[in-house]
Formats: C-alpha cells, structure tokens, sequence
C-alpha cells in the first residue's frame, strides 16, 4: 500500500524510456530507417523502442508471408506472355472459400477443351489468404502475393480480380520468393533432365533392338 | 477552385512582400481537413479475429497514435471512425447500426478484412452479414483475412486521403440521417425491405400451395 | 491391464441395465447406445460408481438417411485414461432427450446449443432457449435438410467454379440483394419483434430481501455485446442489487459464424484454414487438435520431426496466447494498455516466427494431415532458439516482477470469483480455469497425444480458485512451455515432415472420432463423423472458451460489478471459439 506500487509502476516505465534514449545512443544513426535499424528491431535483442514507422520503414514481409493469390507468366524471348495456368483446376476445387472460378479454354474448331485457362477470377472479398491454391497447384502457376497495400474505395469495381490484374511476371515471382523460385527451377530442370535421359535411353534402346532384331522381320510388318 | 491552385504565384504574390515571411494563405477546406484527418478517432469496437490485429496496429510496434488515432473510443459518441474489424452477423447487426447512428457527425466507416468488406470466407453461413455495406456507406475497404497491421495502415491513409479532398459542405450534407435500424425476425430484416419481404413470401406460399396441390392430383391420379 | 478395466467396465455397464445399453457395433464407432428412458441412470452410475465425473462434450448428429438424431456425451475421469463415449437415438421428428444437466452441470450451454442448432428437445432442462442464434429464428440450421440463403450444392467444391466458372456475387443471385430469406406466408407487419431479450430477463434471479433491511432497487443492466471489457462481442445480463450482483446471464451468438455448418459443407483438407478462425489466438493448438481427429480416422501418423515441429508450434502459440490473456487482463483490472503493450511486444516476435514459417501472423494453416505444411527455415529456427532460451525467460520474469506482487493485482484478485473444485468438475471447466481451482487436469498428461509423453514438465496447479491464481496458473504454464521449447529444440531429429504424399482430396474410412488437444484455454475436442466421402457428416468443436462460460454466473454472483470484467478477463475467452 502506501502507494509505492504506483511509483514502482512509474519506475518500469521510466526504465523503458531510459532504455529507448541509451540504444539511440549506442547505435546512432543506424537505428532507424535502415535496413539494418529494423533488422535490429525484429530480433530477439531488442531493447527501447520497437516501433516501426510505416509507411516511411516497412517491416520486411518473410518470404512464406501470403495475401491475396496471383497468376505467374513466363516471359519469352520476344516479351511475349505465357501464362503457366493449364485451367486444371485444382486451385478452385481446393480453395475453402470457393473464391475461384476458371473458365476453361476451348479449341475452336473441335471444341475440345485446351489446357488454357480463358478465364480466371478470384473475389478477394471471400478469399481467406489460407495458401492451398498455392500449395497445390502442380504447375507452379498460381502463388501469393507480398502485396497488401491493397485498399480501395470501391469494393465492387476493384475486389474481383481478373486475369488481367492477377497476372504477374516469373521474374516478380522470383524476386518475392527467391528461394522457393530457386528451388521449383531446379527442380523442373532435374525434371526436364530426367525426362531427356529417359529419352535418350529409349532412343538407345530402340537403336540396339534394331540392330539386334533381323531386317526380315520389318518386311513381314 | 482547387486547393492546389492556392500555392501558384498568382496568389502567392498577392501577399505583400514584407509578410510574405510570416503568412501562409489557405482555404477553410484545407485547414479544416487538415485539422479533422490528424485527428481522427477510431472507435474501440472489435467484432473477430481482425480486432486482434487492429489492437496489434495500436501497439507498440505499429502505433498508430503517429496517425493521430491513438483515442480509441469506447463509447460511439466520441469516435469518428468505424473500424468494422470482423464478421457481422446478423445477431450482431442491429448493434452496428445503432453505434453508427450514434456517433458524432462527420462519420466514417472503413470495412477492415474480407468479412466485414463481403462476407469473406464465411459468406455463405446462415446468420453472417455478407458485406456491412449493405447497410452502412463505407469508406475504406481492406481487403486481407486478416489484413496486416501495415496493411489496415495503408487503409486508414487512404481514408485520411479521402477526408483530405472532401469539402465542409460535402462533408455536412448528410448529417443527421439515421439508419433505420434492422429487426430481428425469422431472418434479419431491413425495415425499408418489408413491402418487398411481403411479396416474396407470399409468392413463396402461393408457389408452395401449387406444388402441393400438384403433387395431391398426382397421388390421386 | 487397462482392457481388463475396460473389460469389467463394460460387464458391469451391460449387466447393470440389461436391455437398454447396447455396444455401438456400427463399423467405426465406438462406446454405448442408451436408451433415452435409462440416460439419467445411466450417467449417474457413470458419475458416482465408475469416476467418470468430468462431462467434456455433448453434442447432436443429424443422421437424415436414417431418420434418426443421435446426441453423443464423451465422459473422462478427472484422474486421466480415454473417454467413455454414450449416445442416445431418437427419431428425428420428435428428438426428445432427458437432460443431463441435474448429473453434469456443464452440460447447461451444450445442450442449449443442440437445441438450437438441431432441435434436440432435452426434458428437464432448466432454461432451454436458443443460444446462439435469437428467438424467432426459423428453423434449426444444423439440420442436414435446413438450406442457408445463399445455399449453392450440399458440398464443396461447387460446380461452378469450374471449367465454366464466371465469376458472380452471392447476393446478385438473391432477390433482397443481402444473405437472407423468409418463411412463406410469413408477413413482417404482424412480426412481434424479438423476444429473447424479455426471456432472459425474466429468467434472472432475484433475491428477496426481509423488510426491515435498507430497502434497495433491484435493476437489470446490459454490459455488451459493444463493451471494452468483454473481449469482443459478448453479452452479459446482470441484475444488481445496489452493486451486488444478484445473478447474471451470459449472452452469446454475436458472433456465430456457422462454423460448424460450413464445415460439413467444406472437404476435410478446407476445414483446416477455418480451424484457424475458431480461437485466432492459438491458431496453432487448433489446427493440431482437428489434425488428431481426422488422423485418427485416416490411421496415419506423422514422421518425428514434424511431431516436434508441432509440439514447438503449439507451445509458442501457448506462450503468445497466454501472455496476451495476461495482457489484456491487466487492462479488465485498471491497468490501462500499458502492461498489454509490453506483453504484445512479445507476442509481435511469436508472430514473426508464425509468419515466417506458416505466412501469417494469426491465420497459420499450418497442419496438414500426416505432418506440417513446410519445414522451419534455418534462420527462423535460430530465432525460436534467442526466444526460448534467452528472451522469453528474462521477459517473463520480468512481467513476473511488475505484474505479481503488483498492489491493484492482489487487491483485484485475491478472492475474486471463486470457483471451488467440485464444481470446477461439475460444470466442466477446462484449462487454466479447472487447474486452478486446484485439479491438475492437463490433456498433455491426462491423455498424452502427439508426442507429449516424452517431455519433461509440470501441470501447473494452484489451489484457491480466485482470480489472482488464474493469472498466476498463466504465469507457470508459460513457463512450463518454455521448458519443453527448449527440451524439443535439443532433440528435433532431421528428415521428412510429411508422411506420404501431399494430396487435397482425402478418402477418409466411414467412423467417428475426437480428437482434444490442451490449447491454451482449456481442452479443445473436435468430434467429426464420415460417411466415407469426400466432406465430413458432422463437425463438431468442443470450444473451451464457450463451455468455461458455463460456470461464470456461479463465479461472479455476491461479487461487485466491477469484478464481472475482471473475473470474465480471469477465464480469457475468445469470441471466435465461443460462437464459432
């Protein structure tokens, strides 16, 4: 009682204070607005202040942070887009919300459907950022984004993306999510590998059961 | 005349040298804007899991007191931002529109997450309000389930963008005008809905009488 | 030796009442079938003879294809082993239940909650009103033939996604525009506006009080459903005499979001971001616990590291989620966000560590049946290692240091809504509500799951039941999460994180199954049903967070009003799990 539990409480909070003033004082300038200066502040060490002042710094989002989903188009040699989306549509059979609708292309002449998606919606007014389209996609076509400065004045107009705005480059792919670009590359390329071999094996193979079999046979045929 | 058109030296010029130190010119818009958007108070109203992050963007590490926000109000009556921060359900919704209605003029409501812009990922689920602007006019929408504290920032800048353009009589235009508020029936109802309610259930049980008696000629038959 | 206690469990239950209780033969399925005439008798022996005294779960099915509505109790002892699991049959156009609420106090809300949702009528219940939804509601949503508004197919994924999909709103198909629909016939004029509020005043209590004492009004006052103090949107009718209360309702459904429905409608894997959703404080200890439950069905088992993994995941959310409770129940007592800012500063880097591993903060998804979604990165996994080892333990001795001893702490706490064991049990309590009324019940111990039997630690118990040792159990359980952080850091193994292959569409096997976990606010039961397709039958989740409000009239009558916000912060519940 007596109220030395107001001036202990006094005395934590001082203590807070004192300790933002003394890190100022060790680390100088680097504390804010670097990079380093939020590094700092994202460790377990940190000390004083802990606030990061968006939007002038930004916290750095990890590389598995996801919002809304996007489309990955490759780029070929001339700038022409190659959407990676084959319309199997796995991403809208898996997304809990059923928030995503794929209008499958069809061969004009046959009627056939093509692996092409004409199509492609995403209301992100239902979309619960949950990461399974992205998960599952065998294609690596559909991935979440890093961008969540998404607000707008006009939910009907802008919150059901199409194709159109949901596209976006490999190389941004890449350049949000380095490591995992790096890893589905290689392993595609390991694919790509195999698959050559194989080949080659059986074009090996077949070679040698030409040379073995007798001319006679290919007659009869 | 646009606010911009104040700092050309057209008007500039018109203040006499020796003041010209010492006077800035500007219109009752400006500063009056100027003044409400670095004050606005968000009201202390959490509906679900968004809340969480709304009280995470008032800590420490988001602050949002920069923005001039740290009052957060509890009561309607001293708060001029609606944070609608989760699911509205229909239970809750008559509570909503009543807060709203209560708070002082100027008012400003920004949809915070997927649920409370369009009913989110439990848009379909029997007693959840798919969008609060069915009811109320919102101003900002935040898409993200839920949106990160940076990104209900980014909101709420955009919505001191939006208050920083407006004009006082813009502004008091709609003052006053009170929601009727929602009535808990069998399903929510909107008072203004109810010559309409009327017509669809009857319609409704004419189209049920038909089908029963269609299916008692069949029996009989 | 634990079959032979099953064994003569079961002979004395079948020869006790012949006839009427029957093995659940169905393929699958496991426990009792009572008949209804016996139910009482039944679980007063359950109570009384064989020690089953703690009542974790009730809850109905709707078996439409058979006509019948079934209602399940799962029953454990206090001192630990597996559930006894009971059921009643009844038809479906008449379910009529005796109520179990005169044997386990805690049924109260659960069976309220059948009620609503499935129309189970339970006789002899003292206050059978809908619970989360409001009075007039039409119909019971739960029902397998009852259709939302927006009612699209019977099961996810929906047919017009794909390959035709053309994106539309929901509400451009309705004819209001809004998610709603009307009975036929029915005319909003002749609409007598909701009664629930008058119901629930005229069931509080009231005290009569001898003439010559002060005379002194008794009125009702509303704290909620918009109210600082409540933790979202809760409700609670309290009738005061002067500052006494006299009794107290708790009101909730503010935020049901049909949970439960959507999660029938949803395919197994689907279920797992909205588990999320449910306490989206410890995301988490959710996902783990509806992992269990359908892994059980499935029979598979994850690989070691990620039941490691897992045990790391779920304490950390443990730690964040109880200093955050501490937190937030410093500002109920008065001291206003300053020892909430400190506490979440703590929590922001648990967060971190969520999103750099799972992608979000809250909403983690991070479980997937057989293992975990994605391995802990290197650097991710050093950081867990500064918290655990040296940032988590300073700061919570420091928080240990202000908060303990703190005068307004102590003043508030000790004594404040005292709940003593028995009734602890009775009403089911769970969690740090039950330990520290001094049973030191913990699902860790009490039924190790995962890989919980290999740590070293303590349940933490306190024995006064007050307020002050609710925040203290909070303290230690913390503690203890720390120590088996750092016992699971030093013996993670290398190596796969998922057993087989991942896949989206899962064949789970016909059967029922519960899978609980301790989460942070107590035990945490998901009973799911299959048919053996695609989407689960029934879905149900024993919220702790709900159930832990049934003993809260109890808690706060004879207290001040003040207290209400202080003991309601003492149980930390969490809207989400508590309207689901």
């Amino acid at each position: 009682m007596d109220g030395t539990g107001i001036l202990k409480g006094l005395a934590v909070t001082f203590k807070r204070m004192l300790d933002t003033y003394i890190d100022d004082f060790k680390r100088g300038k680097k504390r804010y607005y670097t990079e380093e200066g939020i590094r700092y502040r994202q460790s377990a060490e940190v000390k004083g202040i802990f606030t990061v002042q968006y939007p002038d710094e930004k916290l750095p989002v990890p590389e598995e942070f996801r919002f809304v989903p996007f489309l990955v188009y490759d780029e070929g040699p001339n700038g022409e887009r190659k959407d990676r989306c084959t319309a199997c549509g796995i991403c809208s059979k898996v997304c809990p919300a059923q928030c995503i609708w794929i209008k499958r292309a069809t061969n004009p002449k046959t009627g056939r459907p093509i692996p092409h998606s004409e199509e492609f919606y995403i209301d992100i007014d239902m979309c619960m950022n949950c990461g399974l389209c992205a998960e599952y996609c065998p294609f690596d076509s559909i991935k979440m984004d890093h961008d969540y400065e998404l607000a707008t004045y006009d939910r009907h107009r802008d919150n059901i993306l199409n194709k159109e705005r949901l596209l976006k480059p490999a190389s941004y792919y890449a350049q949000i999510r380095p490591l995992n670009y790096a890893r589905e590359e290689e392993a595609k390329r390991q694919a790509e590998e195999a698959k050559r071999k194989a080949a080659e094996a059986r074009a090996k193979r077949m070679a040698a059961r030409k040379k073995a079999a007798p001319p006679k046979k290919e007659d009869k045929s | 005349m646009s606010t911009d058109d104040l700092n050309s030296p057209e008007y500039k010029d018109k203040i006499p040298e020796e003041l010209q130190g010492t006077v800035a010119i500007t219109t009752l818009d400006r500063i009056y804007n100027w003044g409400r958007r670095n004050s606005l108070w968000p009201m202390m109203f959490g509906l679900a899991c968004c809340a969480i992050e709304m009280i995470c963007t008032a800590a420490a590490r988001f602050d949002f007191a920069r923005f001039g926000m740290e009052v957060m109000r509890s009561s309607p009556r001293q708060a001029d931002v609606m944070i609608v921060a989760g699911t509205v359900t229909k239970k809750m919704l008559p509570q909503v529109v009543r807060l709203y209605n209560q708070m002082a003029d100027p008012k400003y409501v920004v949809a915070m997450g997927a649920c409370a812009s369009g009913g989110g990922p439990f848009k379909e689920g029997y007693n959840v309000v798919s969008g609060i602007d069915k009811y109320l006019p919102v101003d900002v929408y935040i898409p993200g389930c839920p949106p990160t504290p940076q990104a209900l920032i980014y909101g709420l800048m955009k919505l001191q963008q939006k208050v920083d353009k407006q004009s006082i009589k813009e502004v008091y235009s709609n003052a006053g005008k009170e929601i009727p508020i929602p009535v808990l029936g069998p399903d929510i109802m909107d008072p203004r809905d109810y010559e309409k309610i009327r017509e669809y259930t009857l319609k409704k049980a004419e189209a049920e009488a038909q089908a029963a008696t269609a299916a008692e000629s069949a029996q009989s038959a | 030796m634990s079959e032979q206690v099953v064994a003569t469990e079961q002979d004395l239950l079948l020869s006790r009442f012949p006839e009427v209780v029957k093995p659940d033969e169905r393929k699958g399925y496991d426990g009792y079938i009572v008949d209804a005439k016996a139910l009482l008798d039944f679980a007063k022996t359950l109570r009384d003879d064989l020690g089953y005294d703690y009542l974790s779960s009730v809850t109905g099915v709707d078996y439409l294809p058979e006509g019948k509505m079934e209602v399940v109790y799962h029953a454990y002892k206090t001192t630990g082993g597996a559930p006894l699991v009971f059921k009643v049959q009844v038809p479906r156009e008449n379910p009529v239940v005796p109520s179990l609420v005169s044997i386990y106090p805690g049924a109260d809300f659960q069976e309220r909650e059948a009620w609503d949702l499935l129309g189970i009528k339970f006789e002899g219940h003292p206050n059978l009103k809908r619970i989360l939804m409001w009075e007039g509601f039409h119909g019971h949503p739960l029902r397998k033939d009852w259709h939302e508004p927006y009612y699209e197919e019977e099961h996810k994924p929906y047919k017009s996604r794909w390959p035709e999909g053309k994106a539309f709103r929901a509400e451009d198909r309705n004819p209001f525009g809004k998610n709603v629909d009307y009975p036929a016939g029915f005319d909003p004029a002749k609409w007598t506006p909701d009664i629930s509020d008058a119901l629930i005043y005229e069931g509080l209590g009231r005290i009569d009080k001898p003439r010559d004492d002060l005379p002194t009004e008794q009125i009702i006052v509303n704290l909620g459903p918009q109210h600082p103090s409540t933790h979202g949107v809760f409700r609670m009718v309290v009738t005061l005499d002067g500052e006494t209360i006299v009794d107290l309702e708790p009101v909730m459904g503010y935020l049901h979001r049909n949970h439960e429905k959507i999660g029938e409608r949803n395919t197994w894997l689907m279920n797992m971001p909205f588990t999320d959703r449910l306490d989206y404080l410890s995301p988490m200890s959710n996902n783990f616990g509806y992992a269990l439950a359908v892994e059980k069905l499935l029979g598979v088992k994850p690989p070691e590291r990620a039941e490691y993994i897992r045990v790391i995941m779920a304490e950390l959310t443990r730690i964040q989620n109880h200093i955050f409770a501490i937190g937030m129940f410093l500002n109920d007592m008065g001291a206003f966000f300053t020892p909430s800012l400190y506490a979440i500063e703590e929590r922001e880097l648990i967060l971190d560590v969520f999103e750099a591993v799972a992608g979000s903060r809250m909403m983690v998804n991070y479980f997937r049946f057989g293992g975990v979604a994605r391995d802990i990165p290197e650097d991710v996994m050093k950081k867990i290692h500064d918290l655990a080892f040296e940032r988590l333990p300073r700061r919570i001795d420091e928080l240990d240091r202000y908060l303990t001893n703190s005068e307004i702490v102590r003043a508030r706490g000790e004594g404040v809504g005292v709940l003593p064991a028995e009734k602890a049990i009775a009403f089911s309590a769970a969690g740090p509500v039950l330990r520290a009324s001094g049973v030191p019940y913990d699902v860790r111990r009490a039924e190790p799951y995962g890989i919980y039997d290999r740590f070293d630690f303590d349940v933490a118990v306190r024995y006064h039941g007050d307020v002050y040792d609710r925040y203290l159990i909070r303290m230690d359980e913390v503690r203890q999460s720390i120590r088996i952080i750092q016992q699971a850091l030093k013996q993670i193994p290398e190596g796969p994180i998922m057993t087989g292959k991942p896949q989206y569409q899962h064949r789970v096997p016909p059967g029922e199954s519960y899978g609980r976990v301790e989460g942070p606010k107590g035990e945490l039961g998901f009973y799911v049903v299959s048919n053996g397709k695609g989407n689960p039958w029934r879905y149900h989740v024993r919220a702790p967070s709900f159930i832990n409000l049934t003993a809260l009239a109890e808690m706060t009558r004879g207290h001040k009003v003040a207290d209400i916000v202080v003991i309601l912060g003492s149980i930390d519940i969490v809207l989400g799990e508590v309207d689901r």
